[in-house]
């Protein structure tokens, strides 16, 4: 117990020094999943609401295939996009593997089905009658559409959260396409498992309080968010 | 000109039921026409046809202007409006919800601004324009239905029974506005109620729903 108190003493000290070895790890962490999360939302939110909102034969089965993707391995989609993106793979011409570009198709290969699948459902538990007041209020069918995918907001920033978590906490795919290289592909995850192997607990700790920080900063600048945003309606 | 609404032999059936068998007539007036019958006779989905928000299975619904019919494109579904019985009303403040109709128009900001303030008077909802229109009462969340439809000054109001669900005291702010409106005059009210005494009130040309067929009240 005394051991775990001093470990945790010497992380928070390594936080405070601005160590610049932290800084960097944690900056490229951030740009990664910040990336991956983008991506993610600028084709998943469309997927869903797509799913959601128009009809079309193979609805069914695209959403189970959205859910299903949900609970993809991270190993396992590391281990295909290495197969994908190694020189003798089909897009090694590329040069993408061990990049921080290849961590980014990564963690937005397993954002993607859950901000895809949980915007699907925030959008298809709106009420049908949103729909049709703001039809019978003049909104043409794009504008219906935004309507509806704004009444869905609160249910859309939760998977937006959701995959942000997802990529940020996630270590065995971008440990396997990005090779934990010092200083270009090391991230918070991949350092902590990487330091704890080598009993260097301090920088591990320190990183894992950085990320439970980030994800609590996320978290109440999402609400500041949604509150203000209700707030500039008015104006 | 006033647009006129002529309604063609329209038929619609659901899984079950034929609802509208045959329906024929003319809203070629200013004023309010009040449609009655019992619940489930059809007609709120008589609405709706009108407001073009389904295609009856048969029949014509034809909107005119200076005799020329006009295209059923969203310019022409932007001179009428549906208040739906319930309300829908959006997860935003009471002036989002009423600005709503007006942005989706392109109105400029300051005149959508102005508009609002003054029809929000008019319906006593000044004192509630920040506030979150989700947490209005019943009463005051159908009187917003109604004002945000107002608000976008259309030729031709249908009401789906807009007191079905409100108190009395509501019912009877929403009369006196319906009233309001009559006496202002340049707009066409269609509303459905099954309170004959609510149409005796309100109506210049009562209608009745029976057996899938518009007919006109007989006057005592």
């Amino acid at each position: 117990m005394h051991y775990l108190i001093e470990a945790f003493g010497r992380a928070l000290a390594i936080i405070f020094s601005l160590d610049p070895v932290l800084l960097r790890i944690i900056l490229l962490s951030l740009k990664v999943s910040g990336w991956a999360l983008v991506i993610s939302t600028v084709l998943g939110l469309p997927l869903g609401a797509v799913v959601a909102l128009r009809r079309m034969r193979a609805r069914g089965l695209v959403i189970s295939v959205m859910n299903t993707m949900m609970g993809l391995p991270p190993v396992v989609v590391g281990l295909f996009l290495y197969l994908v993106l190694s020189r003798s793979g089909p897009m090694g011409f590329l040069g993408l593997l061990y990049t921080p570009g290849a961590m980014i198709v990564a963690q937005t290969i397993l954002a993607l089905p859950i901000v895809a699948s949980l915007s699907h459902s925030a959008i298809v538990n709106v009420d049908p009658v949103i729909s049709q007041a703001a039809r019978t209020l003049g909104a043409t069918q794009f504008q219906t559409t935004v309507t509806i995918v704004k009444e869905a907001r609160y249910g859309i920033m939760s998977a937006l959260i959701a995959g942000f978590g997802r990529v940020m906490a996630e270590v065995g795919a971008i440990l396997i396409v990005g090779g934990n290289i010092a200083g270009y592909t090391r991230v918070m995850t991949t350092t902590i498992a990487l330091e704890t192997d080598k009993g260097n607990f301090e920088l591990a700790l320190a990183l894992g309080i950085v990320l439970l920080f980030i994800s609590m900063v996320i978290n109440v600048a999402l609400y500041v968010v949604q509150r203000r945003g209700d707030r500039w309606r008015l104006s | 000109m006033a647009l006129v609404l002529k309604v063609e032999d329209i038929w619609k059936a659901y899984p079950g039921s034929d609802v509208l068998r045959g329906c024929d007539v003319s809203f070629d007036r200013l004023g309010v026409y009040v449609l009655m019958g019992p619940n489930g006779c059809g007609k709120s989905t008589f609405l709706r046809l009108c407001a073009l928000l389904e295609e009856p299975d048969r029949g014509k619904i034809n909107y005119l202007s200076d005799g020329q019919n006009l295209a059923k494109d969203v310019a022409l579904k932007r001179r009428i409006t549906l208040v739906l019985p319930k309300a829908g009303i959006f997860n935003s403040s009471v002036f989002g919800n009423m600005a709503y109709g007006l942005k989706v128009r392109g109105v400029k900001r300051s005149e959508v601004a102005e508009r609002v303030d003054r029809c929000l008077e008019l319906f006593g909802l000044a004192g509630k324009k920040e506030q979150n229109a989700l947490t209005l009462s019943s009463g005051e969340g159908q009187r917003l239905s109604i004002a945000r439809a107002v608000v976008t000054g259309p030729e031709i109001l249908f009401l789906d029974e807009p007191t079905a669900s409100v108190d009395q005291k509501n019912s009877e702010m929403i009369e006196d506005l319906i009233l309001g409106m009559k006496r202002q005059g340049g707009l066409t009210v269609v509303m459905t109620t099954h309170d004959a005494s609510q149409a005796a009130r309100l109506a210049d040309v009562r209608l009745m729903l029976r057996e899938g067929r518009v007919v006109p009240v007989l006057q005592a």
